[in-house]
């Protein structure tokens, strides 16, 4: 299908509206007001709103925040419940946890100076703060793909819309995606970003580095009884109900007006492919230490999403021809910290300085602009990720005890500064062990008081797609899922999607079916990440698909 | 043919709605908002009229606080000429809203009002009503298709017992119902150009009307949550299970 597109030209495009994307958007208008010479700025959204697919824990550490308003407190931003204190628990069983002493607890897991916030609610303050200056937002609206000519990234395509199941347009909705054009475009998509995907495989950014890695976070946000709100309080655990084989850890964060949210993050290197991280987390809430706080309680929302979690190791090349990654799309969260928010502002500062001094200087755009990853080699955030570099290969590779002593040492004692590297070498889908050498995990009903199944959860994310539209969750390969998949790992995808979008049914035949329920999709695209043979590509639905979190 | 659509910002129909734990209403706060689904469906009609050479402007009115504004501006990328925004803050009841919508229509001197026929956070269903009885005028309300000609629209109702066709002099008030049309799907270009259409401000007391509390919400609350359900065997273990409830 040919259509006519209409074409805007910027001078920067940045493709999506998180915390990287809207502080790139920011700096790069403030540097204009400085100097005086404008600069056009597009940030398009695939969510229907700012905020509506941003899902974090979130303490958020505002050094970046100080750095793009120093003013930020005038300005009324949404920070509002700063730690008051920091609980580290090692959870031993399922009813018995240690709590450790402040200690031995590493430097970078202390909170001080830190605030709990809804990072959705950050980025819809830091989309009014954009507009302010005068960047154009546009929620809703995907971009596809990128347009690339003769080697040179020019910008993005944003999907089409009102296009059928089958991909033909529908009468009188049909309405074709427009060109943005851009001299430099930011890929700010978060974690796995579709395109970002295709990009650092087309101009072979990950050469002579680490394996990206990666983890899946649950989230719920619960409003408890007052009595037992502590507003402040950091509660973060490492442990049960995960292990050394499939490890992890959890939170428990209390906001203000009596809401608290409770996660689990589980590494996607996870070997049983029996595991299920929803289950995980469900019953993760009926340990003592959480129940305690959430017994009585009501949830209110509920979400989940794909961390990346590589860091130093794993950083790939940061520009091409006409553009760069920043934030969670390029890999710069801290996972000793577990903080990605504070990086990827700084990294999308970062850049938005670095294009600005191209375009001050007259640039045409289309070209590398290589002054990006050397401000970030200079930048605290590169020494910040420096230091924490050995933090997660340690536990993955010597545990949660072992490993967590090593880090212990390492960033008390030396400041993430002992002479060596650990590296993550193998990839997150090779970590699959074949079912048959697996244990079976059973789960236990959920009490709907304060474990729930899949669908009642997903109902809480307010997820939702136009139903006749192309499924956006493609198989390169149909049979897969059932003949490879389904014998090797009883295919996992039905229990790593945390929104029970992939079903193994009965079929018409006797045989079985892998049905795809691309509707309760909340795009967090584990599914990218885990399946085994890398069979499933997640590319964007019509624009405003997906979920709508409040105050996640 | 001057025509005026008002439009509401509402929580977005896909939102999970949340009670307060005090029962003082629903959460607004960091939800999604959006314009009320049966005001883009009287929006589109309006455009739709515009194409088809009827309309000649189209005004988009709200009443609502600063957020307001953003719906405006999607009324505007829908195709509204220019809007009006009543800027008054907190809750507002269909009488003064019906009040300040009719003062505007006046002042406009408009040929055509579209509304929507409810809006989805409240659910009255008065306000259309309500202003035709201030302007004394003609109102077809659940339009499920709409024929201009003249000095008179031919509106199409869905009633309980199926549909109804009324014929009515201009100007007139008319409210949208779910079949009257599919919105369209904004475009881009759209959405840009209304950033820098025209939006006029003013509050009640510029229209002449004071604001009335004639409705109290003495509580909300959720839904019941449903009870469990239960399997059973055969179609006779149904039936006996209906009428043990008193069902049948």
């Amino acid at each position: 299908m040919t259509v006519e597109r209409d074409v805007m030209e910027y001078d920067v495009v940045v493709v999506g509206a998180g915390p990287a994307g809207l502080s790139a958007a920011c700096r790069l208008k403030q540097i204009a007001e400085e100097t005086g010479k404008e600069i056009n700025v597009c940030v398009v959204e695939k969510g229907s709103e700012v905020g509506a697919h941003i899902l974090s824990g979130a303490v958020f550490e505002p050094r970046a925040l100080d750095e793009l308003f120093p003013d930020w407190k005038d300005r009324d931003a949404p920070l509002n419940a700063p730690v008051a204190r920091d609980d580290v628990y090692l959870f031993r069983s399922e009813t018995a946890a240690t709590k450790l002493p402040n200690l031995f607890v590493p430097k970078t897991m202390h909170n001080e100076g830190n605030y709990i916030i809804s990072l959705g609610n950050l980025c819809r303050w830091l989309g009014e703060q954009a507009e302010a200056l005068g960047v154009e937002i546009y929620p809703g609206f995907a971009a596809q793909d990128a347009i690339i000519e003769d080697g040179i990234v020019r910008g993005i395509v944003t999907g089409d819309l009102g296009v059928d199941r089958e991909g033909k347009p529908k009468e009188g909705a049909f309405t074709p995606g427009m060109e943005l054009r851009a001299k430099y475009t930011l890929f700010a998509e978060g974690c796995r970003g579709h395109i970002g995907k295709r990009l650092l495989e087309q101009y072979n950014l990950r050469e002579g580095v680490d394996p990206q890695h990666f983890g899946i976070g649950l989230k719920e946000l619960w409003e408890i009884d007052p009595a037992k709100h502590e507003k402040g309080l950091v509660v973060h655990g490492a442990g049960w109900p995960l292990d050394d084989a499939n490890p992890g850890g959890s939170f428990l964060y209390h906001l203000e007006n009596n809401m608290v949210v409770v996660g689990l993050i589980v590494d996607l290197s996870y070997t049983n492919p029996f595991l299920s991280p929803f289950d995980e987390f469900q019953r993760f809430k009926h340990h003592p230490v959480i129940k305690q706080y959430l017994e009585g309680g009501k949830r209110v929302s509920y979400g989940a999403r794909a961390i990346t979690k590589g860091g130093y190791n794993s950083l790939p090349k940061m520009v091409f021809p006409g553009g760069a990654l920043i934030g969670c799309d390029l890999g710069t969260l801290n996972f000793a910290k577990i903080k990605g928010s504070h990086t990827a502002m700084k990294s999308g500062m970062l850049a938005a300085e670095a294009v600005a001094e191209k375009l001050a200087g007259g640039a045409e755009g289309g070209d590398v602009v290589s002054a990006y990853p050397e401000k970030f080699k200079a930048s605290w955030l590169s020494d910040e990720l420096f230091r924490s570099r050995n933090f997660g290969p340690a536990i993955h590779k010597y545990g949660v005890l072992l490993g967590g002593a090593f880090n212990y040492l390492d960033q008390n004692w030396f400041g993430g500064k002992l002479p060596l590297t650990l590296h993550d070498t193998k990839p997150d889908h090779e970590c699959l062990k074949k079912a048959a050498e697996s244990k079976r995990i059973t789960y236990a009903k959920p009490d709907g008081k304060l474990s729930f199944d899949k669908l009642s959860s997903v109902f809480l994310s307010s997820t939702n797609h136009e139903e006749d539209q192309p499924i956006h969750l493609t198989l390169k390969d149909p049979s897969i899922p059932i003949d490879k998949n389904l014998p090797l790992y009883d295919e996992p995808a039905q229990r790593y999607c945390p929104a029970g979008v992939y079903e193994v049914v009965d079929a018409d035949n006797g045989g079985k079916r892998f049905q795809i329920n691309a509707q309760n999709c909340v795009h967090c695209k584990t599914c990218d990440i885990k399946d085994p043979a890398q069979n499933i590509v997640w590319i964007a639905p019509e624009g405003s698909g997906g979920p709508n979190y409040p105050n996640m | 043919m001057k025509v005026l659509v008002s439009v509401k910002r509402v929580v977005d129909y896909n939102v999970r709605i949340q009670v307060k734990s005090d029962g003082s209403g629903v959460v607004t706060d960091g939800v999604k908002h959006s314009m009320n689904p049966f005001d883009e469906i009287a929006m589109e009609e309006a455009v739709r009229l515009r194409e088809k050479g009827v309309v000649t402007e189209i005004v988009a009115v709200t009443i609502g606080g600063q957020k307001s504004e953003e719906t405006l501006r999607t009324a505007l990328a829908f195709g509204a000429d220019r809007a009006v925004h009543v800027k008054e803050e907190g809750d507002i009841q269909p009488l003064t809203a019906a009040k300040a919508l009719a003062a505007v229509f006046k002042k406009e001197e408009g040929k055509l009002f579209l509304l929507g026929k409810q809006a989805i956070d409240d659910d009255a269903n008065q306000t259309g009503q309500m202003v035709a009885a201030l302007l004394e005028c003609p109102q077809a309300t659940f339009a499920s298709k709409v024929e201009v000609e003249g000095e008179t629209a031919k509106v199409t109702r869905e009633i309980d017992s199926g549909l109804e066709t009324l014929e009515i002099d201009l100007p007139a008030v008319i409210t949208a119902d779910l079949r009257l049309n599919e919105p369209r799907y904004l475009k881009l270009p759209d959405i840009m150009k209304a950033k820098k259409k025209p939006i006029d401000a003013m509050s009640f007391a510029d229209l002449g009307v004071t604001p009335g509390a004639g409705l109290k919400v003495t509580k909300t609350s959720p839904p019941p949550s449903r009870s469990k359900g239960v399997m059973v065997k055969s179609v006779d273990e149904l039936v006996e299970a209906l009428k043990s409830k008193g069902l049948i």
